[in-house]
């Protein structure tokens, strides 16, 4: 998914869209309560998010030897084992897989990974229909509308827009459905049923795939992904090399860790773990994809690779200010929020998202809650650095940006007391138009983007060091 | 004690009032000011907006500033939010291992005011008289950078006449995040507008905090709106003796 426009941008529209506020606002509000409630319920807590980010810190250091042990094992247990470097060839791999089984239509357990490199189009150019059974991601691929979350896909729209969603796309809604959940519900799985019991091929992604025994895991709410994983006579996992996890033993930190973070649960209703085939028993054969896209690319910048430790638990868009006003879609990328913001520039380059560094007030609070604590504002700030200096388009325009030329003129003033001095003196004669009551209310130039909704105080008649050598001195 | 006043930029410009204010608080608690006027800005504004190369003369600036102080007090958090989390990197990227040294050496000196106030001076009630409605604003930076916790609230509570309110979903940014405020002024001002909410339902008089420029957004959108409601950086409220401040 690329950006059609930078954040400020696409922020602008989400912030006049007063249904989508509310619609935000309600459910992350409510979801911030709960997931702090099941958070307190541990008394190591802390210890548990310091076990779950050294554990995932070893695994990028070594991601190499896991990745190899964990083809090793799934080939051991029956599975098969593909590599894609990239979007396109994974997309190919699934497709020539579900073509070789003659299949034309596949279920598909919600997965942000195959968001990512956008399988459902890809599989749509081989003529295979690609279906959404997670119910918010059902209701957006019904709506031809993009995830804005990266738990709760239609976390934008409420029950009454579902409903008449439904009523105009499923066959299964009656004229007379109300928004009552249950019955929204109802009509879904009514719908969902006839898909699962028709289904050969079912893909998904993985929250955790272990190198030890080769078992993958997905963890859901609904069971809907359980009905893909095991109906079908072939599954394909789709998983970022970065979810690979040494030991079965460490699920017991990422399963506590997760849930509680995620959907404020102590443990979420369907946790399915399968090792390669089982006779009798589920899918005839097993594929598992293992997809770069981007992520050896990240692993090699310092600071920036702990972006990888993210178990997409989306507790971090939940407490951010900035997400909650805007929703996902303003990211313009299938990871919003500070997460997002952190990981899309980089999977894709700085070049394709260079705005959303700098989505972010840099409050704190995702960092605060994030079960394997990725440090999001000191990424944020680094990337902001190679934003503004490492990636940057050469030659005169750059030369001449405006900001880069009035960052760099300050910092020249604050390099010297005489030039600092100079410079409050200089402010106090040169803001004498604009200042009316002791404010500036309209700015020029860039103040203006300040002064359009709040007013900013003059520079002051006596500078605190004025009166500091005049009363003191 | 002696302690170097590191009155940062903002304050030194804008918010004369609250360096002034602070030097009338720890005066009266007969701790001796200095205030080194070598110091400029510590380069939080350059550091937060992607131009680190750019802060870094700015550390060895301050590190020069205030080699000599015994301890280094500031009434901003975000500031001396910047010098502990941010200095010793930065030096480090310098590859000065002078600076780097003189760095490790200066963080662990610098405190803000309330940190300063309760956990070295010992003290809560500084002796002053505010009998008004107040309500606290905890910055983002003095809750998760500095960890403040409730010592600017148990300085505040100690405060004579002061009727001091709390407001829903403090812990809630203000949307000023330096240049953010300006770069994404839709959004920061979004986050504004639900922060002026919450303060003007509780009735307050004066909202007060430890940073001037959390104050600066939320005193710009409370003037810019006639509502009445003043800001107070913490350290006026604290040097107030009763009178009409």
């Amino acid at each position: 998914m690329s950006p059609e426009q930078p954040f400020p941008v696409a922020a602008r529209a989400a912030l006049s869209d007063s249904q989508l506020r509310h619609n935000l606002a309600h459910a992350t509000g409510s979801i911030r309560a709960k997931r702090a409630a099941a958070v307190a319920e541990l008394d190591d807590w802390e210890q548990l998010r310091a076990a779950g980010a050294a554990l995932k810190e070893r695994v990028l250091r070594h991601l190499g030897e896991h990745l190899l042990e964990l083809e090793a094992s799934v080939t051991r247990a029956g599975g098969v084992v593909h590599w894609a470097r990239d979007a396109e060839e994974c997309n190919r791999t699934v497709a020539e897989l579900a073509l070789d089984h003659g299949a034309d239509e596949v279920v598909k357990v919600k997965s942000l990974t195959t968001e990512e490199i956008e399988l459902n189009g890809g599989l749509a150019r081989h003529g295979i229909r690609a279906v959404e059974t997670d119910l918010a991601q059902l209701i957006i691929q019904l709506s031809d509308d993009r995830p804005s979350h990266v738990l709760v896909p239609a976390i934008h729209r409420n029950r009454t827009q579902i409903r008449d969603l439904f009523r105009e796309r499923l066959d299964e809604a009656p004229a007379d459905l109300s928004d009552d959940p249950e019955q929204l519900v109802a009509v879904a799985r009514a719908h969902l049923r006839r898909l699962f019991l028709r289904a050969r091929f079912g893909v998904s992604g993985a929250n955790f795939a272990v190198a030890e025994t080769g078992t993958v895991c997905v963890v859901e709410s609904e069971g809907n992904g359980r009905m893909c994983t095991t109906l079908p006579d072939v599954l394909v996992t789709v998983m970022g090399i970065e979810k690979v996890i040494p030991e079965w033993r460490d699920l017991e930190v990422f399963l506590a860790l997760l849930p509680r973070s995620s959907t404020a649960e102590r443990m979420n209703p369907y946790t399915s773990l399968w090792t390669g085939v089982t006779a009798g028993d589920g899918p005839r054969e097993f594929h598992l994809v293992l997809l770069d896209n981007g992520r050896s690319t990240v692993l090699a910048d310092e600071l920036g690779r702990q972006a990888l430790r993210c178990i997409r638990c989306s507790a971090c868009l939940n407490v951010c200010p900035v997400y909650e006003r805007t929703g996902g879609h303003a990211y313009g990328s299938v990871y919003p929020g500070p997460i997002g913001a952190i990981l899309a520039p980089q999977l894709t380059g700085l070049r394709q998202h260079r705005s959303l560094p700098f989505a972010s007030s840099l409050c704190g609070a995702c960092y605060e809650v994030c079960p394997v604590k990725i440090d999001i504002p000191s990424v944020l700030v680094h990337l902001r650095d190679r934003v503004v200096h490492a990636e940057q388009r050469p030659g005169v325009r750059a030369a001449l940006d405006p900001e880069r030329l009035a960052m760099r003129g300050l910092a020249r003033v604050f390099a010297s007391r005489r030039a600092y001095e100079a410079a409050q003196r200089a402010g106090r004669l040169g803001q004498g138009p604009f200042v009316s009551d002791g404010a500036i209310r309209r700015g020029p130039g860039p103040v203006g983007a300040w002064t359009g909704a709040r007013d900013l105080p003059a520079v002051a008649p006596r500078s605190f060091r004025e009166w500091w050598r005049s009363t003191r001195g | 004690m002696r302690v170097a006043l590191f009155i940062t930029c903002l304050n030194d410009t804008l918010f004369p009032q609250a360096g002034r204010a602070a030097v009338a608080v720890l005066e009266r608690l007969g701790l001796q000011v200095e205030f080194p006027l070598e110091q400029t800005c510590c380069g939080q504004m350059h550091f937060n907006t992607g131009y680190a190369r750019e802060a870094i003369p700015l550390v060895r600036r301050f590190a020069d500033a205030f080699a000599d102080a015994e301890v280094i007090v500031s009434p901003s958090a975000s500031c001396v939010g910047m010098v502990r989390d941010a200095y010793p990197a930065l030096a480090r990227r310098s590859g000065d291992a002078g600076l780097v040294r003189e760095v490790e050496e200066i963080v662990g000196r610098v405190l803000e005011l309330c940190e300063l106030l309760i956990d070295h001076v010992g003290v809560e009630d500084v002796g002053a008289r505010f009998p008004h409605r107040v309500v606290y604003h905890p910055t983002c930076h003095s809750l998760r950078a500095l960890a403040l916790g409730d010592r600017p609230l148990r300085l505040l509570r100690a405060v004579g006449g002061i009727d001091l309110v709390t407001m829903p979903d403090a812990d809630r940014c203000c949307g000023f995040g330096g240049t953010f405020a300006v770069k994404n002024a839709d959004v920061s001002v979004a986050m504004l507008a639900d922060k002026l909410r919450a303060v003007l339902d509780t009735g307050a008089e004066v909202v007060t905090a430890a940073d001037s420029s959390c104050l600066m957004q939320i005193g710009g959108g409370l003037t810019r709106q006639r509502t009445g409601v003043r800001t107070m950086h913490l350290a006026e409220i604290l040097a107030a003796d009763g009178a009409r401040a």
